[in-house]
């Protein structure tokens, strides 16, 4: 079962609220198809500059191994207000530890409600229809 | 082990394959030109080691011409001697593009008559040869609609909606023309999502860009429904002709309401490709937008062909000279010899060996639009996920097993996609034997997975980590 603290949007990006604001990153599911489980196999990942903001669905980056470029698309709508830097040089966190230290941006809510967004029952069912 | 050298590093100092006679003719004063000081650093060799050089390398080539090449939305079909012969007629191999047009009116005529051959096969009228490449052709096109919209007043048409199945060079010509990608989502069923284009057309719409077959190898069936709804905002309709080798002959794109296109003469008329070039992508457009085509044109009148350049609402020159003209003499000969019936059968081959592939390896591999196809389809690995197996360790064994391999992770919305065409330049036998390697391959993957991942190992180099080649490419050679 994936984490249930944080919510998910189809594309597979997860949300997790703290106050006004929340953390967005990939879901592990995402990253092994991006990769075919080889973590060396991701290349690229183009994120924001702060103080862009975004709304729901919105492309804010992409993400690219050597099979396939996707789009990071936003599950909230916001402000970014900090860019995970780490994860330019070292791409295999978000392999590695992708719930976590794996995050992307930081978001400023300018809307707070998250029902959008499904809940990690939903993402794992979701995920075991796919397969 | 088995290195080769660069002639650079074979080369020793005195070593050569010809030796100049004594000179027997008064030397020519030289002290006027601007002549180096010190020789050029080219390397030395004697001829036996120059040649064994080559064939050497070639041997590690591999091509259409020793093995069978699916590789999917390429058409690697087969190049006929003849296209050679043609290309190698002294007149035509020696032509300079400076000739004035009373020395060339071969040359001359060979692109009238192509650019003919592709607007009948199009339903096109007005066509450019231009174009080095299927992305420059799509390029040149937005210009001409971008001059279109210009000439009619009718400003703030800066969106292209693109298909996400698409080739990666549609969102990136429409960049490069000033304009705005927007994609456009598939369907279910692979095809156009309709009601998302709806939503996404409008008064800011310049123009949609359609391949059909799509890169699932399926044809649009609404094709002629979203070319009228296009035009109904004032759009106009690209299509990207890379997959005409599926329709000519049988479907004109101007009959179903496209207003521009290209063709890949490298793809569709046989002329060799890969390896970057040289290419040939010339566009058809409807004779409303004939007259922003680029210059200089081949005109045709009582004195014979000429080039024209004089055309003031062009929009300019694209590229040094008029085409990459071996490349269109290389398809005028396959033209000509097949003439329009022989195009109509290699379109009707083409889709046949598709269905034939698709319907034997559719128990082995998941085919996820499993309906009839046309010059390709897409399988994936969904049903070997179980044992670890990728797309890629299927590419990879293919290697081992002496084809070359499919097109994998591509289209982007197939998951683990395999996209294979097969082209109608094969016999049934050599689509059965990849058949049975294919089902060999299946087997493996359950029995003996290893061997995928561990595949290719008849090759100079294993599997290449094609991560680090992308992070840290060594793009230039350095002498060690």
């Amino acid at each position: 079962m994936r984490p249930d603290d944080r919510k998910y949007l189809e594309t597979h990006e997860w949300a997790k609220v703290s106050g006004d604001t929340a953390l967005i990153g990939l879901t592990d599911f995402a990253i092994h198809e991006l990769c075919s489980g080889n973590e060396g196999d991701l290349v690229y990942c183009d994120l924001p500059e702060t103080g862009r903001t975004l709304e729901v669905g919105e492309t804010f980056g992409e993400i690219e191994s050597v099979k396939a470029v996707a789009d990071l698309n936003s599950p909230v709508e916001g402000e970014v207000i900090e860019v995970n830097e780490a994860i330019e040089d070292h791409l295999e966190i978000l392999s590695s530890d992708p719930w976590e230290q794996g995050w992307m941006i930081k978001v400023k809510l300018t809307q707070k409600s998250v029902d959008h967004l499904i809940d990690a029952e939903a993402y794992e069912s979701m995920l075991a229809e796919q397969s | 082990m088995d290195k080769d050298l660069l002639l650079y590093e074979k080369s020793r100092a005195g070593r050569r394959t010809l030796r100049l006679g004594k000179l027997d003719v008064p030397a020519a004063d030289t002290s006027d030109l601007p002549l180096r000081e010190n020789p050029p650093d080219l390397p030395e060799i004697a001829e036996l080691e120059l040649v064994r050089h080559y064939v050497r390398l070639s041997k590690k080539n591999v091509s259409i011409a020793d093995s069978f090449y699916p590789l999917g939305s390429c058409t690697m079909k087969y190049n006929p001697v003849a296209n050679e012969a043609a290309a190698g007629i002294g007149g035509f191999r020696a032509a300079h593009p400076l000739l004035d047009a009373g020395r060339c009116q071969g040359v001359l005529a060979v692109m009238k008559r192509v650019e003919e051959f592709l607007a009948a096969v199009t339903g096109l009228p007005c066509v450019t040869l231009h174009p080095a490449a299927g992305a420059q052709g799509e390029l040149s096109a937005l210009l001409v609609a971008n001059a279109h919209f210009a000439a009619r007043g009718d400003g703030g048409r800066t969106k292209v909606l693109i298909p996400d199945s698409a080739h990666g060079t549609n969102p990136a010509s429409a960049a490069v023309a000033g304009l705005d990608p927007v994609t456009v989502r598939s369907g279910e069923d692979g095809l156009v999502d309709v009601g998302d284009l709806d939503a996404k057309l409008g008064a800011d719409t310049a123009v949609f860009m359609v391949t059909n077959p799509n890169t699932l190898g399926l044809f649009e069936p609404e094709i002629a429904a979203i070319c009228e709804k296009v035009h109904a905002v004032g759009g106009l309709v690209y299509m990207d002709g890379a997959n005409l080798n599926a329709l000519m002959g049988i479907a004109r794109p101007a009959d179903f309401g496209v207003d521009m296109m290209h063709t890949n003469l490298h793809k569709t008329f046989s002329t060799p490709h890969g390896g970057g070039g040289p290419g040939a992508g010339p566009i058809c457009v409807t004779e409303e937008l004939g007259r922003f085509l680029p210059v200089p044109r081949v005109v045709e009148d009582e004195g014979g062909f000429r080039l024209e350049t004089d055309a003031p609402d062009s929009i300019g020159m694209l590229r040094g000279w008029s085409c990459n003209f071996g490349v269109i003499l290389r398809a005028y000969a396959y033209m000509r010899r097949l003439g329009p019936e022989g195009v109509r059968r290699v379109a009707e081959n083409a889709v046949i060996n598709a269905n034939y592939l698709r319907v034997r390896l559719r128990d082995a591999f998941h085919v996820p639009f499993d309906g009839l196809c046309m010059h390709e389809f897409v399988a994936t690995t969904r049903h070997q996920r179980t044992g670890g197996v990728h797309a890629i360790d299927v590419a990879k064994r293919l290697i081992d097993l002496g084809h070359h391999p499919m097109t994998v992770y591509f289209p982007l919305v197939v998951n683990e996609a395999m996209m294979v065409e097969p082209t109608e330049t094969e016999t049934k036998e050599t689509l059965d034997a990849f058949v049975e390697d294919m089902l060999l391959i299946a087997e493996e993957a359950r029995e003996h997975p290893d061997r995928l991942h561990d595949a290719p190992v008849t090759t100079p180099v294993g599997r290449l980590d094609e991560g680090r080649a992308v992070k840290e490419p060594v793009l230039r050679f350095r002498r060690g």
